[in-house]
């Protein structure tokens, strides 16, 4: 009784220098101390295991070979992440329901829907729209600029709204049509037609004249009014029921040098939209149809 | 010879014995009357009662905002206190409040010891309240020796549990009080009694009970000597001249029985004044015995002085024996010299100073703040863009602010544009004199989408400075918010 100690074990085990007892393992002459766990510790890591072995029964834990434990509580993130979205459409109901009460002139003139209509478009936009128009739509070559005033089908509320829920030369019966021939491809006109054509259309918005170039203004407007006016207008302003943009402003889709617009003539061009109707709900749409009416002011 | 170098001795014999880790000795302060007890029942009785009862206090701010005079109003970003309105981007208010609070600790700190710690700290007052607690049900610590020994064990039992009832209420009372500064108090109260109250009432009072339980109840004067870093940081802001609960040891040493020291003193040889009663130690709530003089563990409460002066009364000595005194002072009265009082120190002016100058910013600034602002934000893509006629605009987000309880309309302008037009997306704003107006609803923000575009021909590569006005229409306030206007 007399040679053991608090730990029980042997006084020939005890360290003479710092007096603890040894675990009786010996490495070269080098022994070690057993200097047991802090209670507190050891009672952390019971109760982890006990919270782990709880954890499998009621969670999902395992994986099987075609599928995994599904735990008691049958649990699933798929479900727990449709409670939450449930969840959401119910907060935002409120001023949902507004929007979808409220018309689109309605819902600009009052500041509180606009906000919220502006902040939803703005999540709408970003998710579908910005792969083609950019993050804050400003467009690219090809892709319309939608911050500026040029609106190739309308820029008022409603025409900005058919747009979206139609799409332009979609697959939607009710898409616009509108198609910019390719005169030069299909042989409508012949090249020095095409090239006099292009010189007098940028020359209608007063673009420099490239060096070297004598434009031939009297025959580019023959052809243009022969082929072009039918859809550009006689004075080459367009027509948003067409699709068929004004010629006489600074704004190109395509880009406004020389060859640019010859090869616009030559080809044609058919952008092409998705119709929104159908993928989007008609709340999302009118807010996505504010949206992008108030990034430029719309028309 | 020299009592001083005994003194230290005997302390740095007694650090050296310290071991690394120290098992806890329960405290069982005996209950003193005095100055001091007086003073800390005062102030015990006006900051609980502040903190208690302030949330009911009401404050009149019109109809659309609360009438609690101090509210911190999380869900709407306000805080109330009284007359004074914070808007979350103030925040830096609060930073000034710290610096303050910071720098009046210092200058306490610096005149009269840890007051702080002793007196006015949450840490203290709690723990003082508990302790009176304590002694009311057990009786004071030698009524407890004997009910250890004599009481029948139902006894002690009931008497623990009326303690721990006790504690619990008060600690609820405090958790409660804490989550009324964050909500209409009075409905609140009703809701708690109702079981309406929203879940995190609820939770956080269950916290902030426990808390309070805790480390009033349980760990007390161990917050202040192991957790508190206030100690460390005093001990480093303290001098020769400031005012400290000193033993005095010129006075009381050598230290002897009344009868010991009675017979030497009439031989005529050396006797102090202390009669080594330990009522100086029975009396301190951090177990400190001051004889050794300063140390981290005193808050400096004053209790031990209480305790030492009623026993100097019953022994026909002077009092303050232990008493708030400089170290200076000390020193002085052994080399026989007068005691000399030295407040106007190079770091009390300092302190006191810069407690005026971020005082004196603070009080400026809130009171020459405009009750109304602007934001502005620059459409970041694109920069800007070409209009079909050739003009080029840029758009800008605006954050309009109207602190003032009724909605305003303000108008907008912008000025460092040639030939500017201003437009506002939407169809929210009329047009009042040439100028787009729009109305911002009580102590609200309000924000929206401004466009600005001209045909003047930029410099190249341009980017003007500009600035955003707003006007209240009706009382003309204005403010204004620089930026920048982009051209290819
Ligand atoms: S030593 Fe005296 S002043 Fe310091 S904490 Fe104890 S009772 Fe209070
Ligand atoms: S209370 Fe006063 S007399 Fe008694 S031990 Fe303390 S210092 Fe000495």
């Amino acid at each position: 009784m007399a040679d053991t100690n608090a730990h029980g074990a042997h006084k020939h085990d005890v360290d003479a220098v710092s007096g603890v007892a040894t675990t009786g393992h010996e490495w070269d002459g080098i022994r070690e101390l057993n200097n047991p766990l802090p209670r507190w510790w050891l009672w952390t890591f019971y109760a982890c295991i006990v919270w782990a072995v709880i954890y499998w029964i009621v969670y999902p834990a395992w994986p099987l070979v075609t599928g995994y434990t599904s735990g008691v509580l049958g649990w699933k993130s798929r479900e727990a992440i449709q409670v939450q979205l449930a969840d959401l459409r119910t907060q935002r109901a409120a001023f949902a329901d507004k929007l979808q009460a409220a018309s689109l002139e309605e819902i600009e003139a009052s500041p509180e829907l606009l906000a919220f209509a502006r902040a939803q478009g703005r999540a709408a936009f970003g998710d579908n729209c910005a792969p083609c128009h950019g993050a804050g739509a400003a467009g690219s070559r090809g892709y319309p600029n939608l911050n500026d005033d040029d609106w190739l089908w309308g820029g008022s509320l409603e025409q900005v709204q058919q747009t979206i829920l139609h799409g332009i030369r979609s697959t939607d019966a009710d898409a616009h049509v509108g198609d910019m021939p390719a005169f030069g491809r299909d042989a409508m006109l012949q090249r020095p037609e095409i090239v006099a054509a292009a010189d007098y259309v940028r020359s209608l918005s007063g673009l420099p004249v490239p060096q070297g170039v004598t434009p031939d203004l009297a025959k580019g407007k023959d052809v243009f009014e022969a082929n072009c006016a039918a859809c550009h207008g006689p004075d080459g302003k367009g027509n948003p029921e067409l699709g068929a943009p004004n010629l006489t402003d600074g704004i190109w889709l395509y880009g406004s040098s020389r060859d640019n617009v010859i090869a616009s003539v030559t080809n044609g061009r058919a952008g092409i939209m998705p119709a929104w109707a159908g993928r989007l709900d008609p709340t999302t749409i009118k807010a996505l149809t504010v949206y992008v009416h108030a990034l430029g002011g719309g028309r | 010879m020299n009592m001083a170098t005994k003194v230290e001795t005997a302390v740095e014999e007694s650090i050296d014995d310290v071991p690394l880790y120290e098992a806890r000795r329960k405290i069982y302060p005996i209950a003193v009357h005095g100055t001091f007890r007086r003073i800390k029942w005062t102030l015990l009785i006006v900051t609980l009662g502040i903190y208690y009862l302030l949330p009911f206090v009401r404050w009149d701010r019109g109809p659309n905002a609360p009438s609690q005079a101090v509210l911190v109003d999380l869900a709407n970003g306000r805080f109330y206190f009284f007359f004074i309105e914070i808007w979350p981007q103030e925040i830096y208010y609060v930073t000034g409040l710290l610096i303050l609070a910071a720098l009046v600790l210092f200058l306490m700190n610096a005149v009269a010891g840890r007051v702080w710690c002793g007196y006015l700290c949450p840490q203290t007052v709690w723990t003082d309240l508990f302790q009176a607690i304590e002694r009311m049900v057990e009786g004071d610590p030698r009524q407890r020796r004997e009910k250890l020994k004599n009481a029948s064990r139902g006894q002690r039992a009931f008497e623990a549990a009326a303690k721990h009832f006790l504690w619990l209420m008060v600690a609820w009372w405090t958790g409660g009080a804490w989550v009324l500064y964050f909500a209409d108090a009075p409905t609140l109260v009703w809701q708690l009694f109702t079981g309406t109250a929203p879940l995190v009432a609820y939770a956080w009072i269950g916290i902030l009970t426990f808390t309070t339980y805790v480390l009033a109840g349980h760990m007390r004067e161990q917050v202040c000597t192991y957790m508190c870093p206030w100690p460390r940081i005093q001990a480093a802001l303290t001098d020769e001249y400031a005012f400290n609960v000193t033993y005095r040891y010129d006075r009381g040493e050598p230290r002897g029985s009344l009868k010991k020291t009675e017979a030497l003193k009439r031989e005529g040889l050396p006797a102090g004044d202390c009669v080594d009663c330990r009522q100086c130690v029975a009396a301190c709530p951090t177990g400190v015995d001051i004889r050794l003089g300063a140390q981290l563990a005193c808050v400096q409460c004053g209790l031990c002085i209480d305790a030492c002066d009623t026993v100097m009364a019953k022994v026909g000595r002077p009092a303050g024996l232990i008493a708030y005194d400089t170290e200076m002072n000390v020193e002085r009265r052994q080399q026989g010299l007068p005691p000399v009082t030295k407040v106007l120190r190079a770091r009390t002016v300092l302190y006191a100073g810069l407690i005026l100058l971020v005082g004196g910013i603070m009080v400026a600034s809130l009171a020459t703040r405009g009750s109304e602002g602007v934001a502005v934000i620059h459409d970041r893509n694109p920069l800007f863009v070409q209009l079909s006629d050739g003009a080029i605009r840029n758009a800008y987000t605006l954050r309009i602010v109207n602190k003032q309880p009724q909605p305003r309309r303000f108008a907008i302008a912008v000025d460092g544009v040639p030939e500017a037009r201003l437009e506002i997306a939407g169809g929210i704003s009329q047009a009042e004199n040439g100028q787009p107006v729009v109305e911002v609803g009580p102590d609200q923000t309000y924000e929206l989408r401004v466009l600005v575009s001209t045909h003047a021909k930029l410099p190249a590569e341009a980017s003007l400075p500009v600035t955003f006005r707003i006007t209240d229409v009706a009382g003309g306030e204005t403010s204004s918010a620089p930026d920048h206007f982009k051209g290819p």
